[in-house]
């Protein structure tokens, strides 16, 4: 199930750890990101490597927020909905990204090209309303900038 | 006014590099602490400075170092853990750090090591800190090649491996025996205590573990003494603070003062006083798990005890403030939702409580809410509060509802006789 590469990638990570289930979170991360998302099958394929039961490795793929249990589009916006960025107006910038895409927070496009989820507190709450693309931070976010930004994700 | 924490950190440019930074005389106090220290001599430095934990619950740094125990077995190692979670709502003084001057972390934490024997170091970071992610990294790297970290520091038999963990997601995570958890692989659930984890804490062994902005101070704590730190406190209490503000103001941002400014000059001269046609109703000094003080709490001195003489806590102080547009049901609505799906589920009061506060709050904002909720509100908080779970995250939750409950009581009243959001 796994490939030669991420099964590498795991063994390094473990080779730090007094005991290979410490690995658990990188291993997540690494699956995820080489796929995109974490199945069923690489849950037991985790396990099966850490020399865990499958139960425990979801229950610590479920518990994390970043670690994604169901597939996602090729790019994943995430809001801040927490209270400074509410005060400074995301409900305007969500409600133009979800009019313009069809989706709703949790959804994705059709096409695959956009996955809408919420974050807490992004940490930047002096130039809300703030906002990831992947792995890019943005801020000071009006209408205008925000069409512009998903311009640049394909 | 000295600001050491800030001094060399420019947001407009690339961070300090280890060059930069040397030439600022950067790990010139590990090199001292290496040659001239005794482990126990770092510690009680630490604790003549009385360096309150800035991550929000104010202990005393280096009471938390004396609890390690210090003669014995060391064929497994102690850790030194930096907490650099940061996902307080309204909390944006670690990433500057951060991003800003990572050596100044490392070689805080070098000595920290140091001073409590611990072998093996973590950085614990936030996901979502890309560039704060980007820039240690790189710094960890320059720390290693030139000696300061890894076998034999700097000639003085000292050892010490220091490891970046970038977390995957969750507040709790914060919480410093959740956080052990994670670092162990598992759910971030937090763990009783005791056992502190200055005695059982990662893989259960001896840990501590510090916020970003208080390890960055121990450097300049070795460099110019105990009594230096305390003379740059406004209260006596000692150094100065990352301060914030989050809001309606006309200047948001985050500074370096000394340590028991006033509510009044941080909003009024360094943020330049509310924005246009919004005026100040309350804040949340420290963070969103801390209670609202309102105008009449403006000439409060931020520091640990004076913020807690007035009802609230420092927190993290960076404070969050509510205006006049701003509704503070939907502020505090807000805020629960954020406590109510971060809980952890471990203990009942938040897993069922924070839910159920939420629900009544969203209600009273859509203009549905019953009279009784505002009892069922304050029954809630009452069992959220110290005692009834693991943690403090449900106390937390408990701070903005119990005082908004208190000072917006008008504001909840209106939206459930008028059914509606007046704001709205």
């Amino acid at each position: 199930m796994l490939t030669e590469k991420e099964i590498k990638e795991i063994q390094e990570e473990i080779k730090q750890y007094p005991y290979p289930a410490v690995a658990c979170i990188d291993a997540l991360k690494i699956v995820q990101h080489h796929r995109g998302w974490v199945s069923d099958e690489a849950v037991k394929a985790i396990a099966n490597l850490l020399s865990i039961s499958n139960e425990e490795v979801d229950g610590v793929a479920t518990f994390y927020s970043r670690i994604y249990r169901k597939p996602v589009g090729r790019n994943v916006i995430l809001i801040c909905d927490s209270v400074s960025c509410m005060i400074m107006g995301y409900g305007s910038i969500y409600e133009f990204i979800s009019k313009r895409l069809s989706i709703k927070f949790g959804e994705t496009t059709s096409d695959g090209r956009f996955t809408l989820l919420p974050i807490s507190c992004l940490g930047d709450c002096d130039n809300a309303p703030a906002m990831m693309i992947n792995n890019d931070h943005f801020n000071r976010l009006t209408v205008k900038k925000v069409e512009e930004l998903l311009e640049q994700y394909k | 006014m000295e600001k050491p924490l800030t001094r060399y950190i420019n947001p407009a440019s690339d961070p300090y590099n280890l060059e930069d930074y040397r030439k600022v005389g950067g790990y010139d106090s590990l090199r001292e602490v290496l040659k001239n220290m005794k482990p126990a001599a770092v510690t009680s430095l630490v604790k003549d400075s009385n360096l309150l934990g800035r991550g929000g619950a104010g202990f005393p740094t280096g009471v938390k170092w004396s609890l390690v125990p210090m003669n014995e077995d060391n064929s497994e190692p102690k850790y030194l853990v930096c907490n650099a979670d940061e996902m307080e709502p309204g909390t944006f003084k670690d990433r500057y750090l951060l991003e800003g001057n990572p050596h100044q972390l490392i070689e805080g934490m070098i000595i920290a090591a140091y001073a409590i024997q611990a072998g093996k170091a973590y950085i614990f970071l936030r996901w979502a800190y890309k560039k704060a992610e980007k820039v240690l990294r790189k710094a960890i790297y320059e720390a290693y090649k030139a000696g300061y970290l890894g076998k034999n520091i700097l000639g003085s038999g000292f050892d010490l491996d220091l490891y970046l963990h970038s977390s995957a997601g969750r507040y709790i995570c914060g919480e410093e025996t959740a956080l052990l958890n994670s670092l162990e692989g598992k759910r971030a659930l937090p763990r009783t205590k005791p056992p502190f984890p200055a005695i059982s804490g990662l893989f259960g062994r001896p840990t501590v573990v510090n916020n970003v902005e208080t390890l960055s101070w121990i450097s300049h704590i070795v460099e110019n003494g105990a009594a230096w730190f305390k003379g740059l406190s406004l209260t006596g209490t000692g150094g100065t603070k990352l301060y914030g503000i989050s809001g309606k103001v006309k200047n948001p941002g985050t500074w370096e003062l000394p340590l028991g400014t006033t509510m009044r000059e941080l909003l009024e001269v360094h943020a330049g006083g509310m924005a246009e046609g919004h005026k100040f109703r309350g804040a949340l000094p420290g963070g969103a798990s801390t209670d609202f003080l309102v105008e009449e709490h403006l000439d409060v001195k931020m520091d640990f005890s004076t913020v807690a003489a007035a009802g609230s806590r420092l927190g993290t102080g960076t404070m969050i403030v509510l205006d006049d547009k701003t509704c503070p049901v939907a502020f505090i609505h807000n805020v629960e939702r954020f406590f109510a799906l971060e809980s952890c589920g471990w203990c009942t009061p938040c897993r069922e409580g924070l839910p159920w506060v939420e629900k009544m709050l969203a209600s009273i904002e859509a203009g549905t809410g019953k009279m009784e909720y505002i009892d069922l509100l304050k029954f809630n908080a009452k069992y959220f509060g110290p005692g009834n779970t693991f943690c403090a995250h449900a106390p937390g939750a408990a701070e903005p509802l119990q005082s908004g409950l208190k000072y917006f009581h008008d504001d909840f009243i209106k939206h459930i006789t008028e059914k509606k959001c007046p704001w709205r």
